[in-house]
């Protein structure tokens, strides 16, 4: 069996959730290869061949992939695709972005979002928000497949370096051209990979309110969340988003505070490992999937809380 | 400039979701279908391009049963001039949507395509950007941000952890993201003038495409997680609890 991995980066950093794809890739076994597209640094090779069952990488360096843009790197990927069983890419905004574009090419169908792998050609997705997991099974010849990385865990780097072979291949971008990235300097940690998530709601009322809770995450070192609603209130900003629509997350720790809990925001956090549910109204749905529940005024239990997880630890 | 909005009929979102018991499918009989929250957005914002002038014509296009005519009514009742039914009773995925759609827009000799990023049954996220591939166009996936200019179109998207902008030239397909636009109620003048508005209803067989499904659903379930459901009564209680699970320090 052979896997093609598609690394994501930035040309600087070879992303941590390539760790969690190549778990996946080693789940289905084989030899899995690398391809790191782009305009890298060489650290960034260098990551990408730091991974048990790596048998090689592959570097497709030209300043027409440097801002990997989908209309010339699915054709790059589709050029390399047909010597594989597998094209493997994370479900980001990236993976996304690129992989269904490649399946025309290829004129193949693909899976989103997988969370399990049932067999080498089935596998587990979820639907309808999250609210049902479907088995879904696939027949194509080559298989293009994004990957949840929250469903996987990832794999740890060694001390070998797997061979690197340079790729010849120079598609052409003629109908696309990049602009500028404005990219989220928080100094928190990014939501996606936080360890705790502190998510807030509606029941926050205002923006301004809304600093509180960015004030009780860094006091955890948390990522800062928000549900639709109060994204579409202004009191967050869209890329805050947690839900079916907007972020999947599965940290450790998840707090929603003063968020009721709709499907759409459920959907983004239910595979967190402990739910912590704030809420003012003690038929909230959010309390049937959180572990622990307190009913009360935010605004009171906020201040509590800080005092609280400032107490030592007897 | 003719613009294409693909839209599809969902299961009424706000309603349960339940899983039949022989687990081949969810049970959506009770739940009405309605224009899909990504698609709505893909209308509003054809719609806005044309009233400021930069758009001559919009077709709303669905593929589905006869009854998916409704969802046209309510893209043609927001502004679009005209709705297309590719009519089956298929399933139809995302590889074949595309399909259907290149093809269509290729016989339209449309400049410009609006997409939902994704449909909220399927969560497939897939359909636009093979469209722009099958059709060899740009595309400028999870817009936040359309804006028209002498070179193309400028998308801003919304990707992990920022947004990304880029400049593509026509012609372009376009997939939706939430922030890009508020879709506009429906006024009563509206709903009734987009009764007057054509229909064309074809039939799925006359394309001469393979839609064929590619993918087997083998099995539906409901994902199980248990949660303990504990009640606690205090700031200090819950903070007790979290030290002993050694999820803070």
């Amino acid at each position: 069996m052979k896997i093609l991995l598609i690394a994501e980066h930035d040309n600087r950093i070879f992303k941590p959730v390539n760790a969690h794809l190549l778990s996946a890739a080693r789940q289905l076994g084989g030899d899995i290869d690398i391809l790191v597209a782009g305009q890298p640094e060489p650290s960034v090779i260098q990551s990408a061949g730091q991974y048990a069952g790596v048998r090689q990488v592959l570097t497709a360096a030209d300043p027409v992939y440097e801002h990997l843009l989908p209309e010339n790197l699915s054709q790059l990927i589709a050029s390399l695709a047909n010597e594989y069983d597998y094209v493997m890419m994370p479900a980001t905004t990236f993976g996304k972005n690129i992989l269904p574009r490649t399946a025309a090419l290829l004129n193949v169908a693909m899976v989103s979002d997988v969370m399990q792998i049932v067999s080498p050609d089935s596998f587990n997705r979820p639907v309808f928000a999250g609210n049902a997991m479907a088995t879904v099974q696939i027949s194509e010849k080559v298989k293009l497949l994004t990957v949840r990385a929250t469903a996987f865990s990832a794999e740890a780097a060694i001390s070998e370096t797997a061979p690197i072979k340079t790729l010849q291949k120079v598609f052409e971008n003629t109908l696309s051209r990049f602009v500028r990235t404005e990219q989220q300097l928080s100094g928190r940690p990014e939501l996606t990979a936080a360890r705790i998530v502190v998510s807030g709601g509606r029941g926050f009322k205002s923006a301004e309110n809304f600093k509180l809770l960015e004030q009780f995450a860094d006091s955890l070192g948390a990522a800062v969340g928000a549900s639709r609603a109060a994204v579409d209130a202004g009191f967050a900003p869209n890329d805050w988003q947690v839900g079916q629509t907007g972020k999947i997350v599965a940290p450790d720790l998840y707090i929603a505070i003063g968020i009721s809990g709709a499907i759409q925001h459920l959907a983004g956090m239910k595979d967190a490992k402990v739910i912590v549910a704030i809420n003012s109204d003690p038929d909230a749905p959010i309390f049937q999937v959180a572990d622990y529940g307190l009913v009360g005024d935010l605004f009171q239990i906020l201040p509590a809380l800080q005092d609280a997880l400032q107490q030592k630890v007897h | 400039m003719k613009v294409l909005v693909a839209i599809k009929g969902v299961p009424d979102y706000s309603g349960p979701v339940r899983v039949l018991p022989d687990g081949s499918s969810v049970d959506i009989s009770s739940l009405r279908k309605v224009i899909n929250p990504f698609d709505e957005i893909a209308v509003e914002e054809a719609v806005r391009l044309k009233e400021k002038g930069q758009v001559s014509e919009i077709i709303a296009l669905t593929i589905g049963l006869g009854t998916a005519q409704e969802i046209l009514r309510t893209a043609l009742a927001m502004g679009a001039d005209r709705g297309v039914l590719i009519e089956t009773d298929q399933e139809i995925q995302p590889l074949a949507a595309a399909a259907v759609l290149a093809q269509y827009a290729m016989r339209e000799t449309v400049q410009l395509c609006f997409l939902g990023k994704q449909a909220v049954d399927t969560d497939n996220n897939q359909t636009g950007q093979m469209m722009a591939g099958f059709l060899g166009w740009s595309q400028g996936t999870f817009a936040s941000k359309v804006v028209l200019n002498e070179k193309g179109v400028e998308v801003t998207r919304e990707i992990d952890g920022g947004l990304e902008t880029v400049q593509l030239v026509f012609p372009a397909v376009i997939t939706t993201d939430l922030r890009l636009n508020q879709p506009r109620y429906l006024s009563l003048p509206n709903i009734v003038q987009a009764k007057r508005k054509p229909i064309d209803v074809q039939p799925l067989t006359a394309l001469g495409l393979d839609v064929a499904a590619r993918l087997k659903t083998l099995k539906v379930s409901v994902p199980e997680k248990k949660r303990r459901s504990q009640r606690v009564e205090s700031a200090a209680e819950l903070v007790a609890c979290l030290r002993r699970d050694r999820v803070i320090e």
